[in-house]
């Protein structure tokens, strides 16, 4: 094998340390015009990953322009000065090559999974739309990719049941002036607003090499790459300090509940609470809690709601890391004839017992070791690796934070769950929905007037 | 997120290959007359502009095509007779084990359908003597996931852990697949949840569209024709006996076979093997045959009624080939053509050109004897007219002849991402479970890609004339009646059939 071991395991005799090392080398520079650079090498098949990070996500929008940072995605592949349009998928293709991007409400992110001899090919493309988007930009591009982004609005929201909720879910949570309030496929009206002129604007402003950062993975010459990352990057001017975000800390005051009629059959019930941001204290052991709470069959909620009482059909529970503040979720839906009303009451049970008694020792080592499987699979795909690269480096200003991050979970002991679950899970700062079949809405949770998504 | 692509699917099923061979594998992906014809057709298609001290004018040419290395795929056979089929894969600590039986849906008799999914999902529901919670705490407890599940022609357990908790893991795997006890009390549970899944169903367009495509083109008679999910009624007749009856039968080493993958030694993951599962005894198992359907006649629009949806889910449909054709390699490329890829042809016309849709794909979804090609897209209500119209153009499009730039990108595609296959366990124990599944030859992955490359414009021509037959489909399209009749009749495309979702998922459950 070519390839040098990139995970050691090295198993200890304490169940609680941490079992697994991770090794992830790599090689880090930064451009004369600011841009990020990190290279990792693995040469366990004959292709590679360029993972391209902008940073800037729905929460850098206007008010008004909700949705935008995505739409721009969009627009990052319908070419550039030196890529005529519809070029950028033809000539990847032609190598073998695949793409895609994704926006969330921190950063947008651009990959390129290519054999390894169409590195350069990446980078060109990459590079020139980094560097020359404006040069080709058109009314007619920007008016072509806001058809698809409302499509994909009615594909992953509208047309789905209980597709409303996260758009009602950060809306309900968030003041209308943080960043995080609207949801990152934005409104239809926003959507239809957007100029050519923003087009611009938030180029200039955002997709400068000075905030961006570039992880390449894969079957690469680190020297040869570093020159062909010079040759094609090097060129692009730096761009202005982007301005600050706003960070405030959002809070809810009371309890927010309310109640939606879908074009649905059962009743789903969410609920959501303010919790830490990603990488803070409090983070992990949320996602542990979540674990506790709704991982596999013995998990607390899944087992009375869904195994025991059998008047849910599911129930799941997350914690969604974001960089100014995250969102805990629960959601369970209910079997026919039950209520939200009962759904709630377990739930509310069970977070009242887990806040007086903390999980069992061994509750917390088989949600951190589900945690920890799942992050090794992460780490199997050079695409995988690179985009964790990138998102460290964003964080934290470290490419190879994968043993700290890991290394939050090993620390949590069962008091900690309890106390997160006290300090963040409170009872009057959260927000309640009942999703009910239109027409029932004495399905619902207890006092939750209905709300319309009209306009949502 | 950008798109959601997805490639031709292709269903694994059937056909078993004999002795034990070891090979390794030096691919070779392309020769130089190929990559020639790379510069070409780039610098042919680029604009020529200069004004950056880089010459940016046209697109870096592509180096030499990189080999890919394939470890030997290793051949053993247990005292009882299982086939394992091992590939070493060092650089991460992960193991991958898909344990293939060769039944699924189409052994269920038909009053019993939906017995091989349950059978298979009721596996880890207790197993020697373990409680389904105690089982789950010791799987969850190791990070592990070990799961069952039933398809069309074949059922499976799988086991993923890491390399440290594999020993374990396997411990469990085994007590899964050789000793589950079917808990009555646990089937009953199950029972209900699959009911309440079937009635979710209606609430979903495209679950809806899923089961009428496959009753609308082969007939509920068929097995590919019949929903796999059973009904209320089926479902609510399974009793302990039916389970373990299809379980002894269908479950046996010599209906079945072992694809292992990642960070193993052979012999000693064998030695472990046998100790672990060797005891499990093989039995008398009959093959089942699946006829072979006949095309689809006229071109039907079948409309199930959504109101209020935002989009209608369009699904054109009609039967066409198997996994063993002469023309897997023809129709893969021209299906990359039509709907394969990103800048496949249907995409390109429905997203990038109209705008209709978020995207729009094509497949066809390969088994022993043919399954069905299927194109499809969600789209905008009040453009489900004009989509479908495009749809017809682009399927009728594909009989006159492609460029050859056209099919020298979707070579490319097809046969330079190839390599992609052998980057996780994952997907390279999913293609080598096909591979020993369809008896594929033992250098089947040593010559893929020329036979790729080995496609041409005639060969593409040919296959799209004979599997896309526009006189002959069904067209089904879940969405806003009352906004999209009119139109639809309008263009004359085909007779309108009003459909209900009781047609195509059965009865709704009465809970």
């Amino acid at each position: 094998m070519r390839t040098p071991l990139f995970l050691l395991l090295a198993m200890t005799g304490i169940v609680a340390a941490q079992n697994v090392r991770l090794n992830v080398p790599y090689e880090q520079f930064t451009l004369k015009n600011g841009l990020n650079v990190i290279l990792h090498v693995d040469k366990t098949t004959p292709t590679v990953t360029v993972n391209q990070w902008y940073h800037v996500g729905s929460g850098y929008e206007k008010p008004g322009r909700t949705g935008f940072a995505h739409l721009f995605e969009h627009i990052m592949f319908e070419g550039s000065k030196n890529v005529p349009e519809g070029k950028f998928d033809e000539w990847l293709e032609a190598a073998g090559g695949s793409n895609n991007g994704s926006t969330n409400v921190d950063r947008t992110n651009y990959f390129e999974d290519i054999p390894s001899n169409a590195l350069e090919l990446a980078l060109f493309l990459d590079s020139d739309r980094m560097g020359f988007l404006l040069d080709d930009m058109s009314q007619s591009k920007l008016d072509g990719q806001r058809d698809i982004v409302k499509n994909e609005r009615r594909q992953s929201y509208e047309n789905r049941p209980y597709g409303y909720a996260f758009l009602m879910l950060s809306e309900s949570l968030y003041p209308a002036s943080h960043p995080y309030s609207w949801p990152t496929i934005g409104s239809m009206k926003d959507l239809s607003a957007a100029s050519l002129d923003d087009v611009k604007e938030f180029f200039r402003l955002y997709y400068a090499p000075n905030n961006a950062s570039l992880s390449i993975a894969g079957d690469i010459d680190p020297v040869k790459t570093k020159a062909m990352v010079e040759k094609w990057f090097g060129e692009i001017p730096m761009g202005k300090p982007v301005p600050p975000q706003d960070r405030t800390v959002a809070s809810l005051a009371a309890e927010k509940r309310m109640t939606i009629e879908d074009r649905v059959q059962l009743p789903r019930l969410y609920m959501a609470w303010h919790s830490p941001a990603t990488l803070t204290p409090g983070d992990a052991e949320l996602d542990l809690l979540a674990s506790v709470l709704a991982g596999g069959k013995n998990s607390r909620l899944y087992k009375r709601l869904v195994y025991d009482l059998q008047i849910a059909q599911d129930v799941s529970a997350f914690q969604s890391s974001s960089k100014l503040g995250s969102m805990f979720v629960i959601s369970a839906t209910a079997r026919a004839g039950r209520t939200l009303a009962e759904l709630e009451q377990v739930i509310q049970q069970e977070l009242n017992t887990v806040k007086t008694t903390p999980p069992t020792q061994r509750e917390v080592e088989r949600a951190r070791n589900q945690y920890e499987a799942s992050f090794i699979e992460r780490l199997e795909s050079v695409n995988g690796k690179a985009d964790m690269l990138n998102n460290y480096y964003y964080l934290t200003g470290n490419p190879d934070y994968f043993n700290e991050d890991l290394a939050r979970y090993y620390a949590i002991d069962p008091q900690d769950i309890a106390t997160v679950a006290v300090r963040y899970l409170k009872d009057n700062e959260r927000v309640v929905i009942g999703f009910v079949p239109k027409g029932k809405t004495d399905l619902s949770v207890t006092n939750a007037p209905v709300v319309s998504t009209e306009g949502k | 997120m950008r798109n959601a692509m997805k490639n031709a699917e292709c269903i694994i099923d059937n056909g078993q290959q004999e002795g034990s061979t070891i090979m390794n594998y030096e691919l070779s992906i392309f020769n130089s007359s190929r990559i020639v014809r790379i510069a070409v057709l780039f610098v042919v298609s680029c604009v020529v502009l200069t004004a950056q001290s880089v010459d940016r004018s046209k697109p870096p040419v592509l180096g030499p095509t990189p080999s890919l290395k394939v470890n030997p795929i290793q051949n053993f056979t247990l005292s009882n007779g299982l086939r394992v089929i091992v590939y070493e894969k060092n650089e991460v600590p992960i193991i991958q084990m898909n344990l293939v039986v060769k039944a699924g849906s189409v052994n269920e008799p038909a009053e019993k359908l939906g017995l091989a999914g349950m059978t298979a999902n009721m596996m880890d529901e207790g197993a020697a003597g373990r409680s389904s919670l105690e089982l789950s705490d010791e799987i969850d407890f190791l990070g592990a996931e070990i799961g069952a599940s039933g398809g069309l022609h074949n059922s499976g357990v799988t086991l993923r852990s890491t390399v440290s908790k594999f020993d374990a893991s396997l411990k469990l795997f085994a007590d899964i697949l050789i000793r589950p006890d079917f808990p009555a009390t646990e089937l009953e549970r199950l029972k209900k949840q699959y009911i309440t899944s079937i009635f979710q169903g209606f609430d979903q367009p495209r679950v809806i569209a899923a089961a009428a495509s496959s009753s609308l083109v082969f007939g509920k008679d068929h097995p590919y024709g019949r929903t796999s999910a059973g009904n209320e009624k089926t479902i609510s007749s399974f009793s302990v006996d039916d389970l373990k009856a299809f379980y002894s039968t269908y479950y046996r080493p010599n209906n079945a076979f072992l694809v292992v993958v990642g960070d193993v030694k052979a012999a000693e993951l064998i030695a472990k093997l046998e100790t672990a599962i060797g005891g499990w005894k093989q039995g008398d198992v009959k093959s089942v045959t699946v006829a072979k359907s006949k095309q689809v006649e006229d071109r039907m629009i079948y409309l199930f009624d959504k109101p209020e949806a935002a989009q209608s889910v369009i699904r054109v449909c009609r039967i066409g080939i198997d996994r063993k054709s002469d023309d897997y390699f023809p129709v893969l490329v021209m299906n990359t053509i039509l709907g394969g890829s990103f800048t496949s042809r249907l995409n390109s016309n429905l997203r990038e050109k109209n705008g209709y849709a978020y995207g729009a794909n094509s497949g066809f979804s390969m088994r022993p004897v043919p399954g069905p090609f299927t194109a499809a897209s969600d789209v905008q209500t009040d453009k489900t007219a004009e989509a479908l119209q495009e749809f017809m153009n682009e399927l009728n499009g594909m009989t006159k002849p492609v460029s050859d730039e056209e099919l020298t990108k979707a070579k490319n595609y097809v046969a330079l991402s190839f390599p992609d296959n052998f980057s996780s366990v994952g997907s390279i124990a999913a293609q080598i479970s096909e591979m020993v599944d369809y008896n594929l030859p033992a250098n089947y992955f040593n010559e893929y890609i020329a036979k790729v490359m080995a496609v041409t414009k005639d060969d593409v021509r040919r296959v799209a004339k004979k599997y896309l037959d526009t006189d002959d489909l069904a067209i089904i399209i879940v969405g806003d009646k009352a906004m999209i009749e009119q139109k639809l009749k309008a263009t004359k495309i085909g007779k309108i059939v009003p459909m209900q979702a009781t047609d195509v998922l059965g009865p709704m459950p009465k809970l």
